[in-house]
C-alpha cells in the first residue's frame, strides 16, 4: 500500500530493500541527494561530473548495501561512498590530464593568517537574493584547495558534524578541525572586502584593510 | 578572577572552535575578553560567522535541473535485481 510505504523509516526502507524491493531504493535515497551531489562537487568542483559521480555512488551504494551495518547514520555513509568515488575520478582525470601526484591534498605549513581586516558586520538582507552573492559565494568555495573544500562543504554547507565529517572523508576529527579553520578564514579573506562593495556594484577596487 | 590575555595569532588559531562552541571555558573567557578590545579579530569573528550563516542556508548547491528526474532514470535501468 503506497501510504504504508510513504511512511516507512529508513531501516525499515533498508532492510526492504535489502530482502529485494529494488524499487524502494530511491524513495531511500530521495532526502540525501543534494548531500551526494555537493558531496561529489566538493571534489570535482563541477556539476556535470559532480552529477555522474553523484548516480555512480547510488548505484554502488545500492550494490553495497548489505555492507551498510549501521555503524554511523545511512547518510554519512552514502557521502563517504560518494566522496571516494569522486577522489578516484578526480585521480584519474588528473592522472590522464598531467600525470601528476594529487597536489590538492598536500599538507600545508604553517599557519593560515587573515589577509585583510576589511569590516563585516552584517549581510545586507537585500544581498542574500542577489545572483551576484551566489556566484561569489561558489566562486569562494572553488578558489579552496580540494582538502578545505571537501571539510567545508561537508561541515558548513551540509551541516554535518565533526565526527560525521571525518568519517565521510576518510580522516581524523583534529584535521577536520585544521582543515576547516583555514577554509573558513579563507573563504572570509575572499569574501569580506566584496562587502565593501566591489562584488556587490562589481567595482574592482576596494578600501583594503591591511593587518595592523 | 583576571583573565590571561591572549595574542591576536593565538586567537586566529582558535577561532573556528569558538565559533563552534568547542572551547574549554577559561579559554572562551580568554578569546570573549580579546574580541572586547580588538576591532581586528572582531571583524574576523563577524566576516567567519557571516561565512558560516551564509552558506548554511542549504541554497548554495542547487540541484541541477532535472537531476532527480535522471537519478531515477539511472537507477531504474541500472539496478540490478537483487
Amino acid at each position: 500500500m503506497a501510504s504504508t510505504v510513504s511512511t516507512l523509516s529508513e531501516q525499515a526502507l533498508i532492510e526492504r530493500v535489502k530482502a529485494g524491493e529494488s524499487d524502494l531504493f530511491y524513495q531511500l535515497i530521495e532526502p540525501y541527494q543534494r548531500a551526494v551531489f555537493s558531496a561529489a562537487y566538493s571534489v570535482v568542483a563541477n556539476e556535470a561530473d559532480a552529477e555522474e559521480v553523484a548516480q555512480e555512488a547510488c548505484l554502488k551504494a545500492y550494490a553495497k548495501l548489505d555492507q551498510f551495518r549501521g555503524d554511523c547514520k545511512f547518510s554519512t555513509w552514502l557521502i563517504q561512498i560518494a566522496v571516494n568515488d569522486a577522489r578516484m575520478r578526480r585521480r584519474k582525470d588528473r592522472k590522464a590530464l598531467y600525470d601528476s601526484i594529487d597536489e590538492g591534498y598536500q599538507d600545508e605549513s604553517g599557519d593560515y593568517f587573515p589577509c585583510d581586516f576589511a569590516d563585516w558586520r552584517e549581510i545586507p538582507s537585500e544581498a542574500l537574493e542577489q545572483k551576484e552573492l551566489k556566484t561569489a559565494l561558489s566562486r569562494a568555495i572553488n578558489s579552496l584547495k580540494p582538502m578545505y573544500r571537501e571539510v567545508f562543504i561537508l561541515r558548513d554547507v551540509q551541516g554535518l558534524n565533526v565526527r560525521e565529517s571525518a568519517i565521510a572523508l576518510g580522516i581524523n576529527e583534529s584535521l577536520v578541525r585544521t582543515r576547516l579553520l583555514r577554509a573558513r578564514l579563507q573563504m572570509r579573506d575572499t569574501l569580506a572586502p566584496g562587502y565593501d562593495g566591489s562584488w556587490l556594484t562589481g567595482s574592482t577596487s576596494y578600501k583594503k584593510v591591511r593587518p595592523f | 578572577m583576571t583573565v590571561i590575555e591572549i595574542s591576536c595569532v593565538h586567537v586566529w588559531k582558535e577561532i573556528s572552535s569558538y565559533i563552534d562552541g568547542e572551547l574549554d571555558p577559561a579559554m572562551r573567557e580568554r578569546m570573549a575578553a580579546h574580541f572586547k578590545t580588538c576591532a581586528h579579530c572582531t571583524a574576523i569573528l563577524d566576516g567567519t560567522q557571516n561565512v558560516i550563516s551564509l552558506v548554511a542556508d542549504g541554497k548554495t548547491f542547487d540541484l541541477p535541473k532535472g537531476f532527480s528526474e535522471r537519478l531515477k532514470q539511472r537507477l531504474a535501468e541500472g539496478l540490478p535485481k537483487r
